[in-house]
């Protein structure tokens, strides 16, 4: 194994980390709800009424982000994405993404962040079978295909 | 009224806390699934970080009974380990590896006018509403 030091970000991933794990402590502590992502979008996809306005409110939150960062302080803003992944290639991820996280009930905060923070042997389960297919699949694009 | 401004920011503070952590770019998240290239061991880091926060904010969570604005708690109730956990957990890690997004960073992309991300997120959502269709059919 060689570590990527070029691209190895240890202090922001660790503080990025921290933030992330304040957001969720707090969407409990205020709110009262899990904060895992692809549950909080799939609810959207089938609203029922009255369950609707907090999904809304923490998506705009969401979606504003990248405008405070780049507003407030450009200067965290991490370099350019590299999206080497092909719109027909997003499409396809996109669906197993999507599929995956309803069926499997969570993705990498709900089950990986949420669920590992309440010791929760569920969402370990389900962290480290999506952990160990990503490392598959990456290996088999990246040194098999 | 102020539900909603509490979870505004929330989801604020969890994309600029996605965008600090590098988890924005599918090529540092692919470099970190990435165990025999050049590995980028900056997720172990970010989880570590997230856990460990998260852990204190849940072990104080769970001695209250309700939030700080007084209303419910809403605790998952599943700790069934099942085919239908396992085989979303896999697909959800197949499509993650072929495009280094999951979806929270895909939605973060989005909202900044990323073409590719709001591609991946249309996909996506054409993925939960797979789900929706065959309930009952699938495991």
């Amino acid at each position: 194994m060689t570590i990527d030091w070029i691209h190895f970000t240890p202090w922001l991933s660790l503080g990025g980390g921290l933030v992330l794990g304040l957001a969720t402590a707090a969407f409990m502590l205020l709110n009262g709800r899990i904060l895992g992502i692809s549950g909080i979008l799939g609810g959207l996809l089938t609203p029922k009424q009255g369950d609707i306005g907090w999904r809304v409110a923490f998506m705009l939150g969401l979606l504003a982000a990248p405008w405070a960062v780049a507003g407030l302080a450009p200067e965290w803003m991490q370099q350019a994405p590299r999206i080497d992944a092909s719109f027909g290639v997003l499409a396809v991820a996109g669906v197993l993404v999507g599929l995956g996280t309803r069926l499997g009930s969570g993705c990498t905060s709900g089950h990986g962040v949420c669920g590992l923070s309440r010791l929760s042997l569920r969402s370990l389960v389900a962290t480290l079978t999506f952990m160990s297919l990503g490392f598959v699949t990456v290996f088999a694009v990246r040194h098999v295909l | 009224m102020k539900h909603r401004i509490s979870e505004f920011f929330v989801g604020l503070l969890f994309g600029v806390g996605l965008i600090l952590a590098g988890m924005t770019d599918p090529g540092k998240v692919l470099g970190f699934l990435d165990l025999f290239g050049a590995w980028d061991p900056s997720l172990a880091l970010v989880m570590g970080g997230a856990i460990a926060v998260g852990a204190l904010g849940f072990a104080l969570a769970k001695k209250r009974s309700t939030n700080f604005f007084g209303g419910a708690l809403n605790w998952p109730t599943s700790d069934q380990i099942d085919t239908r956990l396992l085989l979303g957990a896999a697909l959800f890690g197949v499509g993650w590896g072929l495009a280094g997004f999951c979806p929270g960073p895909a939605l973060v992309s989005l909202g900044a006018g990323q073409i590719k991300a709001a591609v991946f997120v249309a996909f996506m959502g054409v993925g939960m509403l797979v789900y929706q269709l065959p309930k009952g059919q699938l495991p």
